[in-house]
């Protein structure tokens, strides 16, 4: 799956974040990362098409039932929507 | 950080702030925020031919995709109990104030909708007294607005929703 990847100084956790090139919380969220230095994979859902975004999709799904944006995975956990309180906690930032 | 927008997008957000405000409905103050959705908002117009929600997955079907249209169908009641809509373009005046915690709220859109689109509920029928109408009674999907005519409005006075997503109330 195309995942990018952003390097960043801080690499303690696992980051992927599923977002929408669109969204307004999403862009919050790469710019929290972003300005933190923290290093995270993310996919743009809304970029993709036919069977890759399917295949997304469900991993959304599994995550996230609703199949909301921003949807972050910090390790084994799962932050929905742009909670920048909780994000901090689990990025310890 | 304050970022340079094309003047088309300049344009919109100065017509729907005008428009908003002119219904008793606030924009996001937060320019920039607000300047980033009106921007996706074109961005999903150009590509789907309809400005479906920015911080919604639209499946590129303006049927299925109809309550997920900007304004969607659950704004109003976001605004009423978050004191934002979803991608928080509208926000309530409490928002403003700062009396509301400021961040993304729940979706309120069903979660089937996300895989199938929206499911056009069954019309209401009504065969008592209130079908004794001169005219039937159109109700907007978005804002509740209701008139009586023999056609919805080609554009709802208040929210500015186009036909397609008036139904027939009574």
């Amino acid at each position: 799956m195309p995942f990018k990847k952003i390097s960043g100084k801080n690499n303690k956790h696992q980051v992927i974040l599923f977002a929408l090139s669109t969204c307004g919380w999403c862009r919050m969220t790469k710019e929290l990362f972003n300005s933190n230095g923290i290093e995270y994979e993310f996919i743009d859902v809304d970029l993709t098409s036919g069977p890759e975004r399917e295949e997304i999709i469900k991993r959304v799904r599994q995550l996230n039932p609703r199949g909301s944006f921003p949807t972050i995975q910090i390790d084994d956990q799962v932050v929905v929507g742009y909670d920048e309180e909780r994000i901090r906690e689990l990025l310890e930032i | 950080m304050t970022e340079e927008f094309p003047p088309e997008v300049v344009k919109l957000y100065e017509q729907l702030k005008k428009e908003a405000e002119e219904a008793g409905y606030n924009l996001n103050p937060d320019r920039n925020f607000t300047l980033g959705l009106v921007a996706a908002l074109l961005t999903n117009e150009k590509r789907y031919g309809y400005r479906a929600c920015p911080c919604r997955l639209a499946l590129g079907d303006k049927e299925k995709d109809i309550d997920i249209i900007c304004p969607c169908y659950y704004r109003d009641a976001d605004l009423e109990e978050f004191g934002a809509c979803y991608c928080a373009l509208y926000v309530s005046d409490d928002w403003i104030a700062g009396r509301i915690r400021k961040g993304s709220i729940p979706e309120r859109r069903p979660a089937q909708f996300f895989i199938s689109g929206y499911a056009e509920p069954a019309p209401v029928t009504n065969t008592g007294e209130m079908t004794k109408l001169s005219l039937p009674v159109w109700r907007c999907k978005v804002c509740g607005y209701l008139c009586a005519r023999p056609e919805p409005p080609g554009k709802c006075p208040i929210c500015k929703a186009g036909k397609e997503r008036f139904e027939r109330f009574i």
